[in-house]
């Protein structure tokens, strides 16, 4: 209980990623709360990285959490554009009103 | 010992209640505050873990640039919160039955591996503390190793940068904007006109 090992982690990791899945179907008319439960679920990738990185002596998870970071920053803007677009051209950001390509 | 357990379990727990609040939390706004509190803790427990450099990425892009990013779209939009909370009762039970699933095999996997003893060669093994500290073993294998995947995750961010601008950039009707070329067209016969001034009259 007091020796902190990989487990402790990887079940932090566990339940934030959960936490993002269930954020996904709690909010699902809210698009940008979605997005956060994205960030929510690339924070636990990351923490799953850094924590067997540390705990097999190995760096490569770390390099990787790097790129990762990267990717989510850019996935962050993109994401975020195109939602400030959508707004711009509709007025509303409601998932139920993204429709148009249903045809 | 007992303190970095102490440290952990805080670090841990008000990640983890950060998180909830992100997803249940009426305003987006608080959202994002309580998405910034989940980031600075989850920097603490990479500090934990020793990967320092990375809680330092974490706080200055996540905090600094991304959740900002949020901050500033969550206020500029005009966001119908009554509206974007309906269903908020009819997903919460599947939703909670999806999670808590996958949050029990998550569990069980990860105590199955965990269980077994890892024995592995790490293809870049972790120096010493007293040796090399922990940003300069990231960069001696990031700016070697995976330079050409570095340089990758810099074309990323170019594209998403380009995209970005791309996007949102709008010309809007009725603004007047400055057209050098034309300004350098203009002929002296279209910019200047002379009279014959007879002297006494004026114009």
């Amino acid at each position: 209980m007091l020796e902190i090992g990989l487990a402790h982690y990887l079940i932090v990791a566990a339940v934030l990623f959960t936490m993002g899945i269930f954020g996904i179907f709690l909010n699902r008319k809210n698009v940008i709360v979605i997005m956060m439960s994205i960030e929510l679920m690339l924070l636990a990738v990351n923490i799953n990285f850094v924590a067997f990185s540390t705990h097999l002596g190995d760096l490569v998870g770390q390099v990787f959490s790097i790129f990762i970071l990267t990717v989510a920053a850019a996935e962050a803007a993109i994401g975020l554009a195109i939602l400030v677009i959508y707004f711009r051209n509709r007025g509303s950001i409601a998932v139920e009103d993204i429709n148009v390509m249903k045809g | 010992m007992i303190i970095q357990a102490l440290v952990f379990y805080v670090f841990a727990a008000v990640t983890i209640a950060a998180g909830l609040m992100v997803i249940t939390a009426r305003n987006p706004v608080h959202s994002v505050l309580f998405l910034i509190l989940a980031f600075f803790n989850a920097a603490g427990l990479f500090v934990l873990m020793g990967a320092e450099f990375l809680a330092m990425i974490l706080v200055v892009v996540y905090v600094g640039a991304v959740a900002v990013l949020f901050l500033f779209v969550v206020m500029m939009l005009d966001i119908n919160v009554e509206k974007a909370r309906q269903g908020f009762k009819k997903y919460l039970f599947i939703g909670g039955a999806i999670g808590l699933v996958l949050l029990v095999e998550l569990v069980l996997i990860l105590s199955s591996v965990v269980s077994t003893d890892v024995s592995v060669v790490a293809s870049v093994p972790i120096p010493a503390i007293d040796d090399v500290h922990n940003t300069r073993a990231l960069g001696q294998v990031l700016y070697t190793k995976y330079v050409y995947l570095f340089e990758a995750s810099g074309m990323i961010l170019l594209v998403a940068m380009i995209g970005a601008i791309v996007l949102t950039l709008r010309k809007r009707e009725g603004v007047r904007r400055q057209v050098i070329a034309d300004q350098v067209n203009r002929s002296r016969e279209e910019a200047v006109e002379i009279k014959k001034v007879s002297s006494g009259s004026g114009i």
